[in-house]
């Protein structure tokens, strides 16, 4: 008991001495586990090569610097393929996702099957990184951009869905059944009870997601996939590392460009 | 009109929630059904729009058994039967109108309501209804900045928007001050006269069902023990329906501002209504 008497006083303890031991023992396990795995790494790690790290930091960026400005012309098509990429591929993901998350929610599946089949979709849509749907997609469809919007559709299905129906397991049961009382049809329900509890979420969802996307469509290229990832793969094969800096400045600012307008969307919707 | 037989309810292995209810309710009457948390108020007024499936008994609304019926016919059971709800159940998100014309859903198709294309007849009664609940000029509004009044008038519109026969409100004023209680019983009860609506209303205070109902409803454990008119419960009756407790004992002087002759007030008859 938490309580014990003592001299007529009640004592309080948040919890039974056992079990609060048995909870130090855990944090012990868990410190000694931490060790054990430093010493496995520094055991595999040549410290060697990481004596002159800094030096060979400092010169890999003086060789980045000054950016070669002379290719951004260049870059331009590949940007924009990379930004349809990403923007064409999530519309597709969330097509595909809305329904499915509608599935897969507990409170608005028609079926317990089927929401063994919209989970287990979802699940391996979300267990593979997109970088290898790209690679199978390149194998199977051919290298090129619809290969990279059909793998980054594929890696956000799982995300989207997954999300989405976690904010429909959540929404307040009492509206939708108010609405189930007036007599309204199945899709009324879900357009007037559902749908606008968890409009909110589905706006943050998709433009975080695309967000995500426009980073991850850039290192498609080098797989073969499309968009600006090609020519970063390129350069650096040359060594040509003011090209690459280039690159990175050019995807630096269109993630800076995506996180602004999602903050703008999501503030809209709120 | 509403004819319950039988009516019981077990939830999944646990005692009978609601057992051999058997209750008659004529056009027009309005009901309070009184009794202790967990007596199966809420789970009897479910069992009659079919929110909750009784497990048994039968449901008759105008001599059709809706305790059988599926798809499109239970809808347009559903649709004579408005429902008010506690947490007033409003989609927080939508506006006032929209709101209140979700009370037509079951009598327009999908892409009409969602395109929010309901017919001018809709919109007129809405708007009717909105300045008979006192709210014409807050149809823009969205449903969270309001006021917990505000948003039980809008409940009570979206309501009566289905045209119903029968109201069944789910504890109207459990969750607003004493004042706007009133009131909102007071508007539920003209309204239903007003339209000829029967009503069971849930509630907890049994001074304010004795002032606006015409017959009182007593369910304790799951029966229905008392059942008469409101000048009928006694100290001793209150005592079968809730338990021990000194009813005669005035709890408080609550100043009523409202007008209600002092010599017709129902003796000051105090429940412990929210533990």
């Amino acid at each position: 008991m938490p309580i014990r008497e003592k001299d007529g006083l009640k004592e309080w303890q948040r919890r039974e001495p056992a079990k609060q031991y048995a909870i130090w023992a855990g944090w012990m396990l868990g410190g000694m586990l931490f060790v054990w795995c430093w010493a496995l790494i520094s055991e595999n790690t040549i410290w060697e090569f990481l004596y002159d790290a800094d030096e060979q930091a400092a010169s890999l960026i003086g060789r980045m610097i000054p950016p070669d400005w002379s290719i951004t012309g260049s870059l331009m098509m590949p940007l924009w393929d990379t930004i349809n990429i990403a923007t064409v591929g999530t519309a597709l993901g969330i097509l595909i996702a809305f329904p499915l998350a509608f599935l897969a929610a507990r409170n608005t599946t028609p079926h317990a099957s089927l929401r063994a089949v919209a989970l287990a979709i979802i699940v391996s849509s979300r267990s593979i990184n997109a970088l290898i749907w790209a690679m199978l997609l390149v194998t199977i469809v051919g290298p090129g951009i619809f290969a990279g919007m059909l793998a980054i559709a594929l890696r956000s299905i799982g995300f989207v869905g997954k999300l989405l129906y976690e904010a429909i397991e959540e929404i307040h049961p009492t509206p939708v059944e108010a609405i189930t009382a007036t007599g309204a049809s199945g899709p009324q329900v879900l357009a007037y009870s559902v749908w606008p509890q968890i409009l909110p979420a589905f706006a943050g969802i998709s433009v975080y997601r695309w967000d995500i996307n426009i980073r991850e469509a850039t290192t498609l290229g080098l797989v073969g996939a499309g968009g600006i990832g090609l020519q970063m793969n390129a350069a650096i094969n040359n060594l040509a590392w003011a090209q690459v800096a280039t690159v990175f400045v050019l995807i630096f600012a269109t993630v800076v460009l995506s996180e602004w307008v999602s903050a703008k969307v999501r503030h809209a919707v709120l | 009109m509403l004819t319950l037989s039988g009516v019981s309810k077990r939830y999944q292995t646990s005692e009978l929630a609601l057992s051999d209810i058997d209750l008659t309710i004529p056009a027009g009457q309005v009901i309070a059904l009184i009794g202790p948390s967990g007596a199966g108020k809420s789970t009897l007024i479910r069992c009659v729009n079919r929110l909750i499936e009784p497990t048994d008994g039968k449901v008759q609304l105008d001599s059709e058994d809706i305790t059988r019926v599926r798809g499109a016919r239970l809808r347009q059971a559903r649709r004579q039967i408005g429902m008010i709800f506690q947490n007033y159940a409003l989609v927080e998100r939508l506006s006032v109108m929209e709101n209140v014309l979700s009370g037509r859903l079951a009598y327009v198709g999908f892409w009409r309501s969602y395109f929010r294309r309901f017919p001018k007849s809709d919109i007129q009664q809405a708007f009717h209804l909105l300045r008979r609940v006192g709210l014409e000029t807050m149809f823009d509004k969205r449903g969270d900045a309001l006021s917990g009044g505000q948003k039980q008038r809008v409940g009570i519109a979206r309501a009566l928007m289905q045209n119903p026969k029968l109201l069944l409100v789910d504890e109207p004023t459990a969750s607003l001050d004493p004042k706007t209680s009133r009131q909102i019983m007071r508007l539920i009860c003209d309204l239903c006269r007003e339209q000829q609506l029967a009503a069971i209303i849930n509630i907890h205070d049994v001074v304010l069902a004795q002032q606006f109902v015409d017959r009182v409803v007593g369910l304790r454990a799951g029966r229905i023990v008392f059942d008469g008119s409101p000048q009928d419960l006694s100290p001793a009756i209150l005592t079968s329906i809730y338990g021990e407790e000194d009813w005669e004992v005035p709890a408080d002087n609550e100043d009523d501002d409202e007008r209600s002759p002092p010599e017709d007030r129902v003796r000051t008859l105090t429940v412990d209504a929210h533990p």
